[in-house]
């Protein structure tokens, strides 16, 4: 396979997985928005924080006010991470791996982005919005769906897979970075119901209020949280889970090729992290330096799969 | 035909009253109905089950065959447009129906021209005999911008330069053809020609069973074979095969990518190549592999910043060097830009005379060279009634075509072709046929042309029973290029 091939795979599943996940962002920041008036506009801040684009933001615009965040986020295309650029991105990603994917992966590919286009053509009106959300959701999970049904598991696929898990791993970090000091274990404000509220928006921002209720019988905790987040191997978009993953596709490509890269030393570190660790243990280093730690540990991994099999040059 | 059932008797008068009304001013060759409005022979099947269509449905398909093409991606780039910057070519889908025998015809002339341009293209590069013989000027030859030194005395694997051609065909009459141009270079359009196959056989399963249509959809295979065949001194064992594309915002990447992956062959760019130990290699996952035939769908200009134009990025630096030295096969080679140049156009029944011995069986359209004083005078004098052609100039850009010209546009045209005569050749406008498309109203005749694809290896030469036929939508227009609102139609080639 062409280097170039492998990195317009993984740039592609990596571009649709931000989409869906900025998505949920907005998705979580209009839910606190609509139902706890007095925290929307810090809300509103720290999901922009979250994608990483905050500096851009306050070139334009002077508050985080409803309107303007979504717009910026959905359809700015001056925002490299707003939803219509990425998903931009993955389709021309697309075209480039094209003779890699199976019909139906491409056409879901080219679906998405010919719907969004035309959703995300105007701005989003208020009562459009949980409409539009779920569009971009569903266009991403049908993607999803004609990779796992159609796709050989081969290295295209590996790539695929990287992408998104590097992907996921990166955005739950950020929303742990953005929101980790209302986890620690600080008595002032256990119970209060500004900590309620956070620890609800961040388990929206992950989709995982309901599995999280249920698997806890409703017992919210930050510690719970924080280990529900980043240790726990049953929940998809926890660091741990990514990094099994990323684990298993980087065992794959070097079962197939024949010979391991530095990558697979990175990756393996950054997961021992995990396997067999307790959240006391991340405590113990310190919540916010843990997940600063692995947001850079998860970024070297990239470039040094960038590097290792030949992405650029 | 005594019943004619009432609906279809609505379709097939509304397309005889649009042709009448076509007739009225210009007699034009209907290839369904002739010229005499008589069923002609290949459309007899088709026409009993256009009887019994309803023109709804048929609307409705045509919709259906649109969303799948925007879905598929099946679009081209439309350069110096901002919005919508990808567009869809038209698909008509009524077929344009071709009989067994006029094929066998169309075919004996093509393999006859396509061996003279070979032979012309190595003699060009090599000997000179035809200069020396004094068929054609020499300075046609050593002035012109598209022949190319570098590609003199060099070798082609397999002695074969025009892997893949497309020979442009317009018709007039019932056995009149004319060879409008040569395409030697990069020829494009054969995935338009794969798709509408697809498309009509997914909507009109039961046309194929009623009507023997001779089959297309061999051409990757074929293709990937005839390139195999040409490869380099330096391959060993199976030949890898590469398709070079300017990338993903070229008009015809859609193309590059659709055959590459019919081929089962990679895919690449200028950055994914480089020069290893005098191989052309393609950046890998697993290192570098060396690249036996590239099928490169980047012009002579761009192909090779060392020995052509320094500032593109397209290429791949060394690669004239590499091809020298017997090391990667070129489809096509490098400077066949001389043998279907518009002022080389002229002197093909020639060059087909002095390679083949035999008269050229395809006729070209008689044509002016402006470059000679007399013919300046007399395009000069009836240009209302010319086609003015740029001699480099490609896809229906900067011609004029005088029936359909404003006093002014003509005005202007003249003192361009004043200041640089050199540069344009003239020739009549030609009543190409039509053949019927779906409008709005029903079955209204367009004009159309051909283009077939021939593929060439050593001692072999292939064509695909059918081509790419392009449409001018607009009623009258005689201008089919996709970038002019040309649109598209399956062809189908008859078992007779």
């Amino acid at each position: 396979m062409l280097g170039k091939t492998a990195g317009g795979l993984f740039w592609m599943f990596r571009y649709l997985e931000r989409s869906e996940n900025i998505a949920r962002l907005v998705n979580a920041g209009f839910r606190i928005a609509l139902t706890r008036f007095d925290a929307a506009d810090d809300e509103w801040a720290s999901v922009v924080e979250t994608t990483g684009v905050k500096t851009l933001y306050l070139e334009q615009h002077q508050q985080f006010d409803a309107a303007s965040v979504i717009d910026f986020l959905l359809r700015d295309k001056t925002n490299p991470s707003s939803v219509i650029s990425v998903v931009e991105a993955a389709r021309n990603n697309a075209r480039l791996v094209r003779a890699s994917l199976t019909r139906e992966v491409w056409e879901a590919t080219n679906n998405c982005w010919m719907t969004l286009k035309s959703a995300l053509a105007r701005p989003v009106k208020e009562r459009e919005l949980p409409e539009v959300l779920d569009t971009i959701r569903k266009h991403s999970a049908q993607v999803r769906g004609a990779l796992h049904g159609t796709m050989l598991r081969n290295d295209i696929f590996n790539f695929a897979r990287l992408g998104t898990f590097l992907e996921r791993a990166d955005s739950t970090a950020r929303i742990l970075d953005v929101k980790y000091y209302v986890l620690l274990p600080s008595a002032n404000y256990v119970g209060s119901s500004l900590d309620n509220v956070q620890w609800e928006t961040i388990l929206r921002s992950v989709s995982a209020m309901r599995s999280y209720r249920w698997l806890h019988k409703g017992d919210i905790s930050p510690m719970g949280i924080a280990d529900y987040l980043i240790m726990d191997h049953r929940m998809p978009r926890s660091l741990a889970f990514c990094y099994a993953k990323i684990q298993d596709n980087l065992r794959y490509l070097s079962d197939d090729y024949g010979f391991k890269t530095p990558c697979h030393d990175i990756a393996e570190s950054v997961y021992a992290r995990f396997s067999g660790q307790r959240i006391d243990a991340v405590f113990d280093i310190g919540l916010h330096e843990f997940i600063e730690e692995f947001l850079h540990d998860n970024a070297a991994l990239y470039d040094q799969i960038e590097r290792d099999y030949r992405f650029y040059e | 035909m005594v019943e004619i059932h009432l609906h279809t008797y609505l379709v097939y008068l509304q397309y005889n009253i649009q042709k009448i009304d076509v007739n009225s001013t210009k007699p034009f060759f209907d290839e369904m109905f002739g010229r005499d409005d008589i069923l002609r022979q290949p459309y007899r099947n088709y026409q009993k089950w256009i009887d019994d269509e309803d023109i709804r449905r048929l609307r409705k398909k045509s919709a259906e065959a649109e969303a799948y093409f925007r879905s598929t991606g099946i679009t081209f780039n439309v350069y110096g447009q901002e919005e919508e910057a990808e567009r869809l070519i038209p698909f008509d889908v009524v077929p344009r129906i071709i009989s067994g025998y006029e094929w066998n015809r169309l075919t004996r002339g093509i393999i006859q021209r396509v061996k003279a341009m070979n032979a012309f293209l190595h003699d060009i590069y090599h000997r000179q005999e035809i200069l020396k013989a004094g068929r054609i000027p020499v300075e046609l030859i050593a002035e012109n911008e598209v022949f190319v030194p570098q590609m003199i005395g060099v070798a082609p694997p397999g002695g074969v330069y025009t892997h893949i051609v497309g020979v442009d065909i317009v018709r007039t009459d019932e056995n009149q053809f004319y060879v409008l141009e040569d395409n030697a270079r990069t020829p494009s359009g054969v995935s338009y020609m794969l798709e509408n196959r697809e498309t009509m056989l997914q909507m009109f399963p039961e046309l194929f069973s009623t009507n023997r249509v001779q089959n297309v959809s061999d051409y990757p295979k074929s293709l990937h074979r005839s390139l195999s065949a040409c490869a380099p001194p330096a391959c060993n064992g199976k030949p890898v095969v590469a398709i070079l594309t300017p990338g993903i915002h070229n008009s015809a990447y859609f193309e590059h990518s659709f055959l590459a992956d019919q081929m089962g062959a990679e895919l690449v760019e200028g950055n994914d190549l480089k020069l290893v130990e005098g191989r052309i290699c393609m950046r890998t996952t697993q290192g570098f592999t060396p690249i036996d035939v590239l099928y490169r769908r980047v012009d002579d200009e761009y192909l090779d910043p060392l020995t052509f134009n320094p500032r593109s990025l397209l290429g791949v630096p060394g690669v004239m060097d590499v091809y020298r030295s017997g090391g990667i096969t070129l489809a096509n080679a490098p400077g066949n830009g001389i043998s279907d140049d518009k002022a080389i156009y002229s002197y093909m029944p020639d060059i087909i005379e002095f390679y083949t011995g035999e008269k050229a069986i395809l006729e070209n359209v008689p044509t002016w060279r402006c470059s000679e004083p007399e013919a300046l005078s007399y395009v000069l004098d009836n240009l209302p009634d010319l086609v003015v052609k740029e001699v480099h100039g490609s896809g229906g850009y900067g011609m004029l075509v005088g029936p359909a010209a404003s006093k002014r546009e003509i005005r202007t045209f003249a003192t361009k072709l004043k200041r640089k005569p050199a540069n344009y050749i003239a020739q009549p406008t030609l009543s190409l046929s039509t053949v019927p498309v779906l409008t709005r109203q029903g079955l209204a005749p367009r004009h159309v042309d051909l283009r077939p694809f021939v593929l060439v290896s050593p001692g072999k030469i292939d064509i695909m029973p059918g081509g790419l036929t392009r449409v001018a939508l607009k009623k009258d227009s005689l201008v089919v290029n996709s970038s002019q609102g040309g649109g598209t139609k399956d062809t189908w080639v008859l078992e007779d």
